[in-house]
């Protein structure tokens, strides 16, 4: 019998589930959030998502070749952070400022590192966060079904002559976390916020979407319930109790803070990502907890509205060490119907 | 509705002993329901077992962690056990168990019969080996063993008289009357070892246990990795060979009651043992179907809620565990004077044209079995011995059969997905599902950089090997290899 047998170390049976199959559950998870940015916003948040996927799939391949290393895109998770990116960038930005921010998240932040797996912080929000060196940019954000709608070719913000144009001046809106921070409640429906009928970045408006999204990655497998509800719920607890509008225990302001800004994107998006969140479920706990006080803190006391990103940036240092706290009970050792040895 | 016969079945269990079939059983597959919710209500456990009433009414009886492959054994779990024709020349390793190795003690061109003692050791961790075949022995030189070395082996050539030379008598009196040291020695003189794949010397487990105060004796018939099914068929179909074996090691041991762990993935396994093993002392507790829920470690703990200490046998926590087919074969060696020269062998696999149980000659060359269940449908690109998660990959398919080989796969090559550039994704499914709760990602990275220190910061010398966080792992990273590795290099 001639014939070629492999003979390896077991186990002999693997799941299908590969990188690449988590990664499309994630890109697939975030299509409606898509569609949604594209009826509130018009076809300038499609076109922008496009150039940031499309500018990370170039930078990380570009780097791939000079390091001299096998091109990684195919992986899937470029597709991922150029999403994201997109995500949390306002619609009317220019197109070179996605550009940036993917060079930012895919070189700094994820290659330069290592590549997948082996970044600190996030690179979607790390790049956010860079991008902020363009405050104006990043802080304009328009009222959602504009008429007429954005140009897609040309930059929306900006006249030949360096101002803010009057078209931009006319169409945009405060997000109602700046309502909030000034303590008082937005005008703006609890209902609206929910569904997305608000200002925000692309994908941060609709709450409704991203919990869709978030709940087909919970049935997926891909995502633990630790960091959502841990996250969610402590930003829904402190709000609640101490509200900025005075006084204590006001219900419009917890449902308010938790559905204007990045709170439900950060929580089933950003602060889920493997490779920045901590692997034991104790560890994704307090991880959730802390994110949630913090970006509370930061919404309440820092000089931007929004606190979310920066929250998680914060807690991914803390990774490692969350993970060695949190290390499982050795088995056999201090359970609950342990025997005494030799008995 | 299948009718189910168990009258006939038993008469099956004539290939291996004549029990009495005296109770004659007519049972539909529609009363199974009812049997095996009776079982499962657990009125099985509560006296024997630490766990409180409503305890047992709100655990799982299960343990932590684990997974739930894909089990394929739907190809084989109805198939009766066949037997295989006697191969022309048997191979036999005389090294199929855990401890010494055999010496022979025949000599080429001597004639020996079914059930004659070929090798034996006088060390204590040892036991002997028969002769599967009746005929000449024809070389005594090494060959290919499971193991993936070459191990001194003695080669039959069979006369097919199939004329026996049984090392034992059959126990003629009563088998109340047996004791321990009598079992003792008839567990060694028959060559008995673990079968559910340690390989451990069954009597050196009986004089360990003896020695140590057992509290729970726990039969083994889980069988959790996929695609085996040859304990589920041994249960259907020679259910009164287990008990009485089971109860024969409770007599060893000074207990009346034992436990017998079935997964409720075998619904009429469960019955055909509960019917038998009524008034027996025995009682049946189906666990939760999961990998790896015939772990030694997870079944005490799904049963008993008490967990083996590191570096601690489950005899110090008052646990004893036997494998379902170990049982069975005690029972044959004590009432028919049986050594342990055959065991049965699920052959199964993607490649294999018509997958089955097989009563198979401890030393057939594995591509007997294969030709028997029809060859192969194309080109296997592995072969297995033992269950997929846990078992070892095969060269050649002229290896020999040994008294641990509870199945045979062949595969063509779907069964696993590779990585060319395995990566760590941290996502932590690796932890989730670790049954000794350890954290393979972390052991993973140090290992990779033979920080072997580190390694055992993170308890790898508690790792089973059960293979659970290489099957989740998404960036396919090769785990287990690197736990084997770490184990090997540990610091002293």
């Amino acid at each position: 019998m001639a014939q070629r047998l492999l003979v390896n170390s077991s186990p002999h049976y693997r799941s299908g589930e590969t990188t690449k199959t988590v990664m499309s559950d994630v890109v697939i998870a975030m299509l409606p959030i898509l569609v949604g940015a594209v009826i509130f916003f018009g076809f300038r948040a499609l076109t922008l998502t496009l150039v940031s996927v499309g500018a990370c799939l170039a930078f990380e391949t570009l780097f791939c070749k000079i390091a001299k290393k096998k091109n990684t895109i195919f992986d899937g998770s470029a597709i991922v952070t150029g999403m994201l990116l997109a995500f949390n960038l306002p619609v009317a930005v220019p197109y070179w400022l996605a550009v940036v921010g993917a060079f930012f998240a895919i070189v700094v932040v994820k290659m330069l590192f290592g590549g997948l797996g082996k970044n600190i912080v996030n690179p979607a929000l790390a790049a956010r966060a860079f991008l902020f060196s363009w405050p104006t940019l990043m802080t304009t954000y328009v009222k959602p079904f504009v008429s007429p709608a954005l140009p897609i070719f040309s930059d929306p913000i900006f006249t030949n002559g360096g101002q803010v144009s009057d078209y931009i001046d006319s169409i945009s809106t405060a997000t109602p976390l700046k309502a909030l921070k000034a303590g008082v409640l937005s005008d703006v429906d609890v209902m609206d916020m929910f569904i997305g009928n608000t200002g925000g970045c692309i994908g941060e408006v609709s709450a409704a979407l991203i919990l869709l999204g978030g709940i087909y990655l919970l049935c997926r497998k891909v995502i633990t319930w630790h960091i959502p509800v841990t996250y969610i719920g402590t930003v829904a607890l402190v709000t609640f109790i101490f509200p900025l509008t005075g006084g204590h225990f006001d219900f419009e302001f917890m449902l308010q803070s938790l559905f204007s800004g990045g709170l439900f994107l950060a929580a089933f998006f950003m602060a889920t990502d493997y490779t920045t969140s901590p692997a034991t479920p104790k560890g994704r706990v307090i991880f959730g907890i802390c994110c949630g006080l913090l970006t509370v803190f930061l919404r309440y006391y820092s000089g931007y509205p929004e606190g979310a990103s920066y929250s998680i940036l914060l807690m991914n240092m803390l990774v490692l060490p969350l993970d060695r706290l949190t290390k499982p009970r050795r088995y056999g050792i201090g359970g609950g119907y342990h025997v005494e040895s030799g008995k | 509705m299948i009718s189910f016969n168990f009258k006939e079945k038993f008469s099956q269990e004539s290939v291996f002993q004549n029990c009495d079939i005296d109770k004659p059983f007519e049972i539909e597959y529609n009363i199974l329901g009812s049997l095996y919710l009776k079982a499962a209500a657990g009125k099985t456990r509560r006296t024997v077992f630490v766990f409180t009433e409503t305890e047992v009414l709100f655990l799982a009886f299960s343990f932590k962690g684990g997974i739930h492959p894909i089990y394929n054994k739907d190809r084989t779990y109805a198939s009766p056990i066949e037997e295989l024709p006697a191969p022309e020349e048997v191979v036999i390793p005389l090294s199929q168990h855990i401890g010494a190795p055999c010496a022979p003690v025949v000599s080429v061109g001597e004639k020996v019969g079914i059930g004659q003692i070929i090798g034996d050791s006088d060390a204590n961790l040892s036991c002997p080996i028969h002769s599967s075949v009746s005929g000449t022995v024809k070389a005594i030189s090494p060959h290919w063993h499971p193991s993936g070395v070459k191990v001194q082996s003695i080669v039959i050539e069979n006369d097919f008289e199939d004329t026996r030379n049984d090392s034992i008598e059959p126990y003629e009196g009563d088998f109340d009357d047996l004791t321990p040291s009598e079992i003792i020695s008839y567990a060694r003189d028959s060559g008995i070892v673990g079968m559910g794949g340690a390989a451990f010397p069954l009597h050196a487990k009986l004089r360990t246990a003896f020695d140590k105060k057992i509290e729970v004796i726990i039969i083994n018939g889980a069988e959790c990795e996929p695609f085996i099914t040859a304990d589920h068929r041994a249960m259907v179909e020679y259910p009164r060979a287990i008990i009485n074996g089971a109860k024969l090691i409770m007599k060893c041991l000074g207990k009346t009651e034992a436990v017998i762990a079935i997964e409720d993935n075998k619904p009429d396994a469960i019955a055909s043992i509960t019917i038998i093993a009524e008034d027996s002392g025995i009682r049946v507790c189906p666990v939760k179907t999961k990998y790896p829920q015939g772990g030694e470690k997870q079944l005490i703990k799904a049963i008993t809620g008490r967990e083996v200490p590191p570096g601690k046998l489950p005899m110090d926590i008052g646990c004893a565990v036997f494998n379902v087919d170990t049982c069975a074969s005690l029972f044959r060696a004590v009432s028919k004077g049986r050594p342990l020269t055959t065991r049965v062998c699920t052959v199964s696999g993607s490649a294999v044209a018509n997958p089955k149980n097989l009563l198979v000659r401890v030393g057939t060359p594995y591509y007997e079995l294969f030709d028997y269940c029809g060859g192969f449908t194309e080109e296997p690109y592995k072969i297995i011995s033992g269950g997929p998660m846990m078992g070892s990959a095969q060269h050649s398919v002229e290896i020999p059969v040994i008294k641990n080989t509870s199945a045979l796969l062949a595969f063509c090559g779907d069964e696993e997905t590779f990585d060319e550039k395995p990566t760590c994704l941290h996502c932590g499914k690796c932890i989730s599902v670790c049954p000794m709760r350890l954290m393979p990602n972390y052991i993973y990275m140090h290992a990779e950089k033979e920080e072997f220190g580190e390694c055992k910061k993170y308890n790898v010398q508690d790792c089973i090997e059960c293979g659970c966080c290489s099957y989740v792992c998404p960036g396919r990273l090769y785990l287990v290899q690197a736990m084997r590795m770490a184990k090997g290099h540990l610091p002293r």
